[in-house]
């Protein structure tokens, strides 16, 4: 049966035919799909995991189990989850193990850009990669088979653009019957890694390697396509895709097993063309490897080595390269003026808003950014989720944004090093829980004198309204138990603890300067739901225009309901959700409920 | 079959990825390989939307290349405006007549274009361009969120497929709740695109 499915139902829907029996992941874009789609399959366990390393080392324990397992996650995922996934490489597995990463080239919705390519090498896990959704669906039965052959986790590669493409898919497969049941298999030498067990692993695992050198020679999916010889081209991803699109006449090689390389097959189709080049996203990956396999081949000479490639940026860059002839000449059409910019901003309604807007008041003043920060001002470090979208102005309210909970433990560093100023740390409820707790328990433990706020929207909003473990809703949307915070911000030793409505400004406000005149670490949640998380139904706001006196104050809110007509302030009935946060601002008490 | 390359952008929450999902599923429905991708980026906080979708015998690569759609379908003004470059010399642009102000603009001198700023902008690439009534069409059939549906009706004139295709899908896709004004909001809108090109003198 012929469907449309992005690459992420493509490989729910695969894992799940091959067997799967145990999903994991923590959400991040552009995974987060995959998990979402298994979660509508019946018969298997699936679930939101607190963070990534608990995810894979959830599906870890599970294929030690000797079910098959799967745990999937963005790029900087895969950065928490490293210790288990070199952990499982070393010990193997007893039913197939399969991680997926799926890296944001570009940086669409991260908050860097890397090549997990390069994690395959370094843990010593076989990879393999989609070039679209067909693929990606048909691989995840052999990554399974793989998995179980060779005693390995393997290692499944995806990027924005297969993950978030749709293509047709031949759907001809069933969920497996044969499955093979739970069962442990008790083997001390392969799973207690003390360093006398780990040790004669570390030989297992060469000789894995050796063993799919030779079985990735006849990988069925990797395929040369031989046309004119005067150019052959090594690709794999969407890259492939692009350089089919760019390149008509080419000859191709197109690998889907990336780690390790089929040597024998890359060296054979060099002999069949006049010139190799390697067509690939980010890292010369393939081009080293070919380079170490002693072909002579460019790449990256012609091909970004930055950013998300596109077929034009291809076309440019072999043009350039003169790989392919320069156009003829087309008249170009004058630059377009410019035109107002349209960047991702906090919605109406939205419970950080408030926060922040205190925290600019409080912590920024009236101080130039960039720039050196005055005594009686307040570093902001924050962290990742809507709420960093606060950095924007008008709000411009935050000072750091690293990674997942990195908020609280960047304030300690800051204030043990002794700079001058106050610390507040920000985050929010679904990082918190996923690597805040751990900087919480330092800052407790090592009398950090910091204040962490916790923005408590009551789910994982950024990537689409998943649940974690605060807010009591499993990955299937079921009832579970909900980890209460202030019960888990007080047993961590946090005495100093205050829990404010997000749209109350005053008590915000009041918390925030009651916690910074102290010398211990104190936590404020500031709460409220997320408005596209739940239906809200508040009578919305209005501005009294003979009232306003222009001052612009409830435009620093950045709320996309409120704009200026005739230079007063008016709110947009239809998008505003009733917070009243800017009626708590109006000096000149110009805004009211409506009616 | 001809090979059909169109980018589809707006703001988020306009609905484009439904009318790009839809379009993209009646082509592989009619024969069509087909490949469609979203930029999406922040969209649900506000953010562009752009679905690239593409229609052909055999279809590479998911992106449609600058200078190569065939129709710029803008669900918003600035929107079309911005991604007018990736229309081909005299490809179709379709524009709703409609306006999401962007937070830059609020209380800045940055203004908000008018729409003869836009169509000049445009009119850069083609002279086949059409605004169209879509939020007024989708009130008058009672569901202002079908806007989507009478731009992907206007769109659908100018395609070589049967109306049933479109109509099929479209009532597998939607609540039922929805179907019956979703339809009437989709040929609406294929109406107006067949009295605006009999007008324009424009022959398919």
């Amino acid at each position: 049966m012929k469907q449309l499915l992005s690459g992420n139902e493509a490989m729910a829907l695969g894992a799940y035919h091959a067997g799967v029996f145990v999903a994991a992941a923590y959400p991040g874009t552009p995974s987060t799909e995959i998990l979402e789609n298994l979660a509508r399959q019946k018969g298997i366990y699936v679930e939101w995991s607190t963070n990534e390393k608990v995810a894979l080392e959830v599906a870890m324990g599970a294929a030690y189990g000797g079910v098959r397992a799967l745990a999937s996650m963005k790029h900087v995922g895969l950065n928490v989850a490293a210790d288990p996934f070199f952990a499982v490489s070393t010990t193997g597995i007893t039913g197939g193990l399969v991680v997926i990463s799926c890296d944001d080239p570009g940086e669409h919705s991260s908050q860097g850009e890397q090549d997990n390519r390069h994690f395959a090498r370094f843990a010593k896990v076989p990879m393999l990669e989609p070039t679209d959704s067909q693929e990606a669906y048909d691989l995840m039965d052999w990554v399974f088979k793989i998995s179980e052959e060779f005693d390995t986790p393997v290692l499944f590669r995806s990027t924005t653009r297969i993950s978030h493409c749709k293509t047709v898919v031949d759907v001809n497969r069933e969920r497996k019957a044969d499955l093979k049941p739970a069962g442990f298999i008790r083997s001390p030498a392969k799973y207690v890694m003390v360093p006398s067990n780990a040790r004669p692993r570390r030989n297992v695992m060469e000789d894995r390697i050796v063993k799919l050198l030779s079985y990735v020679e006849s990988f069925p999916m990797n395929e040369m396509i031989l046309q004119d010889r005067k150019l052959g081209i090594v690709t794999s991803g969407v890259a492939y895709q692009h350089a089919r699109e760019v390149f008509k006449n080419a000859s191709f090689l197109k690998l889907v097993t990336i780690y390790p390389l089929p040597a024998n097959l890359v060296r054979r189709f060099a002999q069949e063309v006049e010139r190799v080049i390697v067509v690939e996203e980010l890292d010369p990956y393939l081009e080293e490897e070919l380079r170490c396999l002693g072909i002579p081949v460019t790449g990256k000479d012609f091909v970004p080595i930055i950013g998300e490639l596109t077929p034009e940026i291809l076309e440019q860059g072999a043009i350039k390269a003169g790989l392919l002839p320069a156009p003829k000449h087309v008249a170009k059409p004058a630059a377009p003026p410019q035109l107002p910019a349209r960047r991702p901003q906090l919605c109406a309604g939205c419970p950080h808003v408030g926060t922040e807007y205190i925290l600019r008041k409080l912590c920024f003043k009236d101080s130039k950014v960039p720039g050196p920060i005055k005594e009686d001002e307040i570093i902001v470090t924050s962290d990742i989720g809507c709420y960093t979208l606060g950095v924007y102005p008008p709000l411009a309210a935050l000072d750091t944004c690293a990674c997942m909970g990195a908020s609280i433990g960047q304030a300690i560093g800051l204030e043990k090093a002794k700079v001058r100023n106050k610390v507040v740390a920000v985050l929010g409820d679904s990082t918190f829980m996923h690597s805040g707790i751990t900087g919480l328990v330092d800052a407790v433990y090592n009398q950090g004198n910091i204040t962490v706020i916790i923005l408590d929207n009551g789910t994982t909003a950024m990537t689409g309204h998943q649940g974690h473990p605060g807010t009591g809703l499993s990955a299937r949307g079921e009832k579970a138990t909900a980890v209460k915070l202030e019960e888990v911000v007080k047993g961590l030793g946090v005495k100093d603890v205050h829990v404010v409505s997000a749209f109350d400004l005053k008590a915000i406000e009041s918390a925030l300067k009651h916690c910074l005149g102290t010398k211990e670490p104190s936590v404020i949640i500031s709460r409220a739901p997320c408005p596209l998380s739940i239906r809200v139904t508040a009578i919305p706001y209005r501005v009294n225009a003979d009232e306003c006196s222009s001052c612009y104050i409830c435009l620093d809110l950045g709320c996309p309901a409120i704009s200026l007509s005739d230079d007063k302030a008016v709110i947009d009935a239809s998008m505003c959700q009733g917070c009243s946060i800017c009626a708590q601002i109006c000096p000149q008490e110009a805004i009211a409920k409506a009616g | 079959m001809k090979d059909v390359n169109v980018l589809m952008v707006g703001v988020g929450g306009q609905g484009v990825i439904l009318a790009s999902d839809a379009m993209s599923e009646i082509g592989m429905n009619s024969g069509y390989d087909v490949k469609k991708t979203d930029s999406l980026g922040m969209a649900q906080r506000g953010g562009s939307v752009v679905s690239h979708v593409r229609w052909g015998k055999h279809v590479f690569s998911p992106m449609v290349k600058r200078g190569e759609a065939d129709f710029l379908v803008g669900f918003e003004q600035v929107e079309a405006a911005r991604w007018a470059p990736y229309l081909k010399p005299g490809g179709v642009v379709i524009v709703a007549d409609v306006v999401v102000m962007p937070i830059s603009v609020i209380g800045s001198k940055t203004p908000y274009p008018s729409w003869k700023e836009i169509e000049g902008v445009l009119k850069q690439y083609t002279g086949q361009i059409y605004l169209i009534p879509a939020p007024q069409i989708a009130q008058e059939v009672g569901n202002p969120r079908a806007m989507n549906m009478v731009i992907l009706g206007f769109l659908s004139a100018f395609l070589e497929l049967e109306q049933a295709a479109w109509t099929e899908n479209i009532r597998r896709r939607l609540p039922p709740k929805f179907v019956e004004s979703s339809l009437k909001a989709f040929v609406r809108g294929a109406e107006e695109a067949r009295t605006m090109i009999q007008a324009k003198g424009v022959v398919k």
